[in-house]
């Protein structure tokens, strides 16, 4: 038996800044997300963390997340009881408790409110989640690949409205609680994805959160020895740095709801004469080097500021800025062709030859 | 003719302007109570036989009085913070993630209300009014004399901060009451917490302005008083009772502004290179480009209109080694000790300012101190230090354009005379009291941040809109309404929201009407 872990005030900030590192450039701003956690920790105190291979065949796990628009979300902050009422919901609809929570995304905001929710609910958290990095629709999980189904899923506003979804399939989970979120203000919370035991086991990335608490942490500690704050978060998550340089040009539009736009970067010290385009989605999507695409979408692509190694994102983009670009290898469920078909560039409407990281770095070898 | 004054943390600069002229100067030390400091600029200045007190319309006053107090945790109200969004919000109430010491100081206490709209200004819950009267009761009984309204997207809708704030005024008249939309923007924690500070700040606010208003009554001087605020505009006295907060970080703005004045450049990167540091600005159409992020004032985090200001530890005391291979300039320096730690004052630290004498670039101190200094070394440090500088404008410009330079500050012969990414440098005159020049020019200013739906084919119309109302209240402000200018339009398509929801920020400023 390992001893049980919990997550701290200090782990919450580490945490924090993890799950920005694996928003990807997107996710929302984890700030909101680590005070709702702090404030529940403080208030009934820390949460029991749970290995995914911990979880008992007769669990019943909950992702618990927040849907809706960032900017929405840092002036509309959730009720007190939200997180907890789409919780019962869905374990009145199953008719029976909930045994875990566990985050659906390991970036962004919703690292975090699954801590929150485990504390006031003084239930254990599982260290997992969905995707092992942010992805911008609900179907876009590998729960989904594994034939499960996001509903009965719950969705609830602040201001006590709330609806069950049954559904078809994922995408139109997708379609009508964005749907519903709109209504409901632009923000709402969720439960989705009921996962038994075993099929949490099998449908979820393990380990996570301690992998944003360790990348946090890493950081943390390179910052106070004056080490390479990049590289540290680089040798956490197995990361290869693939250009070094500054943003050069920015162009945004919105389309379909969702901020669209690329970056130029011109390379400095060893990618001198080098240029990077960026193209992102909400999350970074493309990064070709000099016309070669270097990573791509579902493998991560994570952005640093040069020396503070604080995680750039797309809204934070400008002109001047020193940047690391790296890529992340993703779960390698999403390099299958049921999941490339869900989360490749195809589903962002890019025409471009997916080429998993872990390939670019052996040939760059 | 005008004063300008500007308080910063060692010196009170003033400066006595003729139009666009500047006639008389002075630096004088900054004093614990800060007015003596400015009883004594005032006086100094008054010794040039150039000024005529009797004169002057009008006295533009950066100061840090209340952020002093805020700092130091001293004569703040008490206070409480009422919050309008029932059921929504209550998960992170007022007061979040505060420094414990400040809200005993202010014996910060909440309540939490119905009301606020959504994002499209539908209503979350309506306003219980007798929740407010009760509320009113209950802060009154525990002894808040100042409280702060904030209710969720009220720089949407102001409806329900404006009908709360009726309540508690006619339930109690001698309480003293800030609202959050008229402080700060999108944010609900951040506009919230600046509303808070500017709340525990009212009751102080009387004795400082009323102090600094006897001041120039004392010294002759029968124009009217404003005080700088942090974005670049200045505010009367009877603004600042009410909005005392907005004092808050004018000293940086102050100085890039002046900066320019006197180089006569509109749009400019602005170099300060003081001890420690070279802080640089981007100035737009003479106003401070924005920083984007939240600020943090004593702990507090905060949406404050604040410059985007970029420091490195460049400045005339940072220390030179060359202990490997690589030459390196600070980040540390000897700071307030350059005149007893430097070569060229008999000290035993090499220094920036070393180097500069014995290259001679300026004379200070002994030079027979430096002549050993080898002209490699020279060399390799002139260039270090141009290319950190070179290096910071590069990363503040906004396009790969050259841009003109403006280097002020005592450190400022660290900037070379002609750099890559400077299309000029200009080193103006009197820079060393830009801040109080910058506080004297200042215009008067209105804003406009809000979410707008924007219907397709319409936007031109909605921007048109917003474009009014921030002349409007430019004019309200004391704008002559002939020489208010839009100076910043930022339109952000929010993601996720429908309707193509876009927040636009509209900033008009315009000359300041000197009566009399």
């Amino acid at each position: 038996m390992t001893t049980p872990s919990y997550l701290t005030d200090q782990d919450l900030a580490d945490l924090a800044f993890g799950a920005a590192v694996l928003g990807t450039g997107g996710g929302g701003d984890p700030y909101i997300g680590r005070l709702l956690a702090q404030q529940a920790v403080s208030e009934y105190g820390p949460v029991e963390l749970v290995g995914l291979d911990q979880v008992g065949d007769d669990a019943l796990v909950l992702p618990v997340a927040m849907m809706g628009a960032p900017t929405v979300m840092v002036e509309k902050i959730p009720g007190r009881d939200d997180l907890q009422a789409v919780v019962r919901m869905v374990e009145a609809r199953l008719g029976r408790k909930a045994t875990h929570l566990v985050p659906i995304e390991a970036g962004g905001i919703n690292s975090l409110i699954p801590v929150a929710a485990a504390a006031q609910m003084r239930l254990p958290l599982v260290d997992a989640d969905g995707m092992g990095r942010a992805f911008p629709e609900l179907q876009m999980v590998l729960p989904t690949i594994g034939g499960l189904s996001a509903t009965p899923m719950a969705l609830a506003d602040d201001k006590g409205n709330s609806v069950v979804l049954d559904t078809v399939d994922n995408v139109w989970t997708e379609r009508l609680a964005r749907t519903v979120t709109i209504e409901m203000g632009c923000s709402s919370v969720l439960s989705n994805y009921p996962l038994e035991g075993a099929l949490a086991q099998d449908n979820l990335v393990g380990g996570s959160l301690s992998l944003c608490r360790e990348i946090g942490s890493q950081v943390r500690a390179a910052r106070e020895r004056h080490h390479d704050p990049v590289d540290a978060a680089l040798g956490v998550v197995d990361g290869t740095r693939l250009f070094t340089g500054k943003v050069v040009d920015v162009s945004r539009r919105t389309a379909g709801g969702f901020a669209r736009g690329s970056a130029t970067l011109t390379g400095t010290g060893e990618h001198e004469g080098s240029t990077l385009e960026l193209q992102f989605q909400n999350e970074h999507l493309v990064a070709t080097v000099d016309g070669v695409v270097r990573a791509v979408v579902p493998d991560l692509i994570c952005m640093f500021e040069a020396e503070s190694a604080a995680p750039i994102t797309t809204e934070g983009l400008r002109y001047g800025l020193r940047a690391v670009v790296s890529a992340v290898p993703c779960d390698p469920r999403w390099q299958s062709a049921a999941g490339l078909s869900l989360v490749g560039p195809s589903a962002f409407g890019l025409d471009v030859e997916h080429r998993p990281i872990a390939s670019a770095a052996a040939e760059g070898a | 003719m005008r004063i300008g004054i500007d308080v910063g943390g060692t010196n009170t600069d003033a400066v006595y302007m003729d139009g666009n002229q500047v006639v008389a100067t002075t630096k004088t030390a900054t004093t614990e109570d800060v007015t003596s400091g400015i009883v004594a600029a005032l006086r100094e200045l008054d010794r040039s036989a150039a000024v005529d007190m009797s004169q002057v319309k009008a006295v533009m006053i950066g100061t840090t009085h209340f952020t002093n107090a805020l700092v130091e945790a001293r004569q703040l109200a008490p206070t409480a913070a009422i919050r309008l969004g029932l059921p929504a919000t209550a998960a992170l109430p007022p007061f979040t993630d505060w420094p414990a010491h400040l809200v005993t100081a202010m014996a910060g206490r909440h309540y939490l209300c119905h009301g606020g709209v959504e994002f499209d200004g539908r209503a979350i819950s309506p306003l219980d009014e007798d929740e407010i009267r009760e509320a009113a009761r209950d802060l009154k009984s525990n002894g808040a004399r100042s409280v702060a309204i904030s209710s969720v997207f009220s720089p949407v809708s102001a409806d329900d901060e404006n009908r709360a704030a009726e309540i508690i005024r006619s339930e109690l008249t001698d309480v003293m009451v800030s609202l959050s939309h008229e402080i700060g923007r999108i944010g609900l924690l951040e506009r919230e917490n600046a509303t808070i500070i500017n709340a525990a700040l009212r009751e102080l606010a009387p004795t400082i302005l009323d102090s600094l208003a006897e001041t120039v009554r004392a010294a002759g001087i029968p124009g009217r008083l404003y005080l700088s605020q942090n974005d670049g505009t200045l505010m009367d006295v009877d603004f600042a009772r009410r909005y005392p907060v907005a004092t808050f970080a004018s000293g940086p703005t102050n100085s890039m502004r002046g900066a320019a004045f006197l180089s006569g450049v509109a749009d400019c990167a602005v170099v300060d290179v003081g001890g420690t540091t070279a802080d640089v600005g981007i100035l737009v159409k003479n106003f401070p480009r924005e920083a984007g992020t939240e600020v943090n004032v004593a702990g507090i985090r905060t949406n404050f209109r604040m410059p985007d200001v970029t420091s490195i530890g460049l400045g005339g005391g940072s220390i030179v080694r060359q202990d490997t291979a690589d030459l390196t300039i600070g980040p540390d320096s000897v700071g307030y000790r350059l005149r007893e730690n430097a070569l060229v004052f008999g000290g035993d630290t090499l220094t920036t300012t070393d180097v500069a004498v014995a290259a001679g670039l300026v004379e200070v101190g002994d030079p027979s101190q430096v002549r050993h200094l080898s002209a490699p070394l020279l060399d390799e440090t002139i260039a270090t230090a141009a290319r950190m500088a070179s290096d910071v404008v590069d990363r503040m410009r906004t396009s790969e354009d050259p841009i003109p330079v403006v280097a002020v500050g005592g450190g400022s012969f660290l900037v070379p005379d002609e750099f890559d990414v400077a299309s000029v440098v200009h080193r103006p005159q009197h820079y060393a009291v830009a801040n109080a020049i910058g506080a004297a020019i200042a215009q008067v200013g209105g804003e406009v941040d809000r979410v707008f739906p924007v219907e397709p084919g319409q936007r031109a119309e909605v921007v048109a809109q917003a474009k009014d109302e921030a002349r409007e209240r430019a004019v309200a402000a004391g704008a002559d309404p002939n020489t208010v200018d839009i100076i910043d339009v930022d339109e952000v398509p929010i993601a996720y929201l429908p309707g193509n929801a876009t927040r636009i920020r509209v900033k008009a400023v315009g000359d300041l009407v000197l009566e009399g």
